[in-house]
């Protein structure tokens, strides 16, 4: 946050120069290091936003263990975000899917919530930042390789080397085999990839374009004259306009990698 | 692009603390609070499903009640009819006995009044002929002063009041 701070503090110096990147900038808390057996686990600011999605997730769904009979609000909405998830577990993934509704939550719930704690306008506060811990490749390979990994030991586990048969579609003729098992096995490694990249490159691209539309909103007005005050007004507008369609974002993609993660089990546990 | 660029030096990081916090997610809400929440929801279900299911049974017993109430009505009704078509019958019955009787001792009293009517007139016609013959004995001695025989005035007379 204070190499945020030190970037708008530099940007505001140069003359209204706004580096839409600067956002995505991974530094130490306080600029202190950590090494743990020769690796750098420094508490960074993307680390102090996932113990923050942690503690609102915490805070949110706590509100559910009151298990009154008659629920208040909160207590619905806690309600309905698991119901939610177990009605994604059991209509995708079918039965045997109950033991993952757990990870899928888990899922779901720390996407959608990093997601969406990236879009709140806290900047407004000088020297406060947000930063979307989902906007970072690093994070979304992490959580796609484990949900792929998990669907790779649930198949083994499950069906041994029959799990290789999910190449294989029922009902295709022998003499195009040569053709759809390569093809299917390619589909099936690439998972992943697509996994963690479409997450990453849709909050990184909607950060992008928030900065790049909030930078034209400071410059237009810091130049002054008609001219430069239309800029900023539209670009306001377009900001507007953009957040609205961040915020569908931040729940389709956490919705949509939640989703996969279930499609995927349910090929790991039943073999199509 | 920072999350490029700076892979080499922050992934060890990253993965470190998104390690322990998804693990705390999981942990510590996926596995403990949710299933907490989840037994609220399906006991409250239960709940629901229970107090519907008595509801429909209440309602089933106050309908067997309700017929059964109708049945006793309808019984007890065809019971009131049956007795009441007894009654009139066993009415109509006494009526009709005593009715008989009547007419019985009616026709008695009717036959017996008719018989002393008829014993009356035989007596009444007899005495008629005996005065008549006494009549006819007196008037014959005083005009004619020949004493006729009783048994041919009789004999006279009976015929004359046969004629008419």
């Amino acid at each position: 946050m204070s190499a945020v701070a030190n970037a708008v503090t530099a940007a505001s110096a140069s003359a209204g120069k706004i580096d839409p990147m600067e956002q995505f900038m991974v530094e130490p808390v306080l600029g202190r290091h950590m090494s743990l057996f020769g690796y750098d686990v420094s508490f960074t600011n993307s680390a102090l936003f996932m113990v923050v999605v942690f503690v609102l997730l915490a805070l949110f769904i706590s509100g559910g263990l009151k298990r009154q009979l008659v629920p208040g609000r909160w207590q619905v909405a806690a309600e309905d975000a698991v119901s939610f998830i177990d009605n994604m577990v059991s209509v995708n993934i079918g039965a045997g899917g109950k033991k993952f509704a757990p990870y899928i939550f888990s899922l779901f719930y720390f996407i959608l919530f990093a997601n969406l704690v990236g879009v709140l306008p806290l900047s407004i506060v000088p020297g406060l930042h947000t930063f979307a811990v989902t906007s970072h490749i690093t994070v979304t390979a992490i959580l796609a390789f484990l949900s792929f990994g998990i669907v790779l030991a649930v198949g083994f586990w499950k069906h041994g080397f029959k799990f290789f048969t999910l190449f294989v579609p029922h009902g295709a003729p022998a003499w195009l085999m040569p053709v759809i098992i390569p093809v299917e096995f390619v589909s099936f490694m690439v998972r992943p990839f697509s996994l963690a990249l479409r997450l990453f490159v849709a909050m990184t691209a909607g950060h992008i374009l928030l900065e790049v539309f909030g930078s034209f909103v400071v410059q237009g007005f810091s130049a002054g004259g008609g001219l430069g005050s239309v800029v900023g007004i539209l670009s306001f507008i377009m900001i507007i306009g953009v957040s609205a369609l961040e915020l569908l974002v931040c729940a389709i993609q956490a919705y949509v990698f939640a989703l996969l993660t279930s499609l995927y089990l349910h090929d790991a546990v039943h073999l199509h | 692009m920072p999350q490029l660029s700076q892979i080499g030096e922050i992934y060890a990081s990253q993965l470190f603390w998104l390690a322990i916090v998804f693990a705390l997610i999981y942990f510590g809400i996926g596995k403990a609070m949710v299933p907490k929440i989840e037994k609220t929801v399906d006991d409250r279900n239960a709940r629901i499903q229970g107090d519907i299911a008595a509801a429909e049974g209440a309602r089933a017993t106050a309908l067997a009640s309700e017929r059964d109430y109708q049945a006793g009505l309808d019984s007890a009704r065809s019971t009131a009819t049956v007795a009441i078509a007894a009654a009139k019958t066993r009415v109509t019955a006494s009526t009709e006995a005593s009715l008989k009787t009547s007419d019985a001792a009616m026709a008695a009293r009717i036959a017996t009044a008719t018989a002393q009517i008829e014993s009356s007139k035989t007596a009444a016609l007899a005495e008629i002929e005996t005065a008549t013959t006494d009549a006819v004995a007196q008037i014959v001695a005083k005009l004619s002063g020949v004493a006729v025989d009783r048994a041919t005035i009789a004999t006279r007379v009976k015929a004359e009041l046969a004629h008419g």
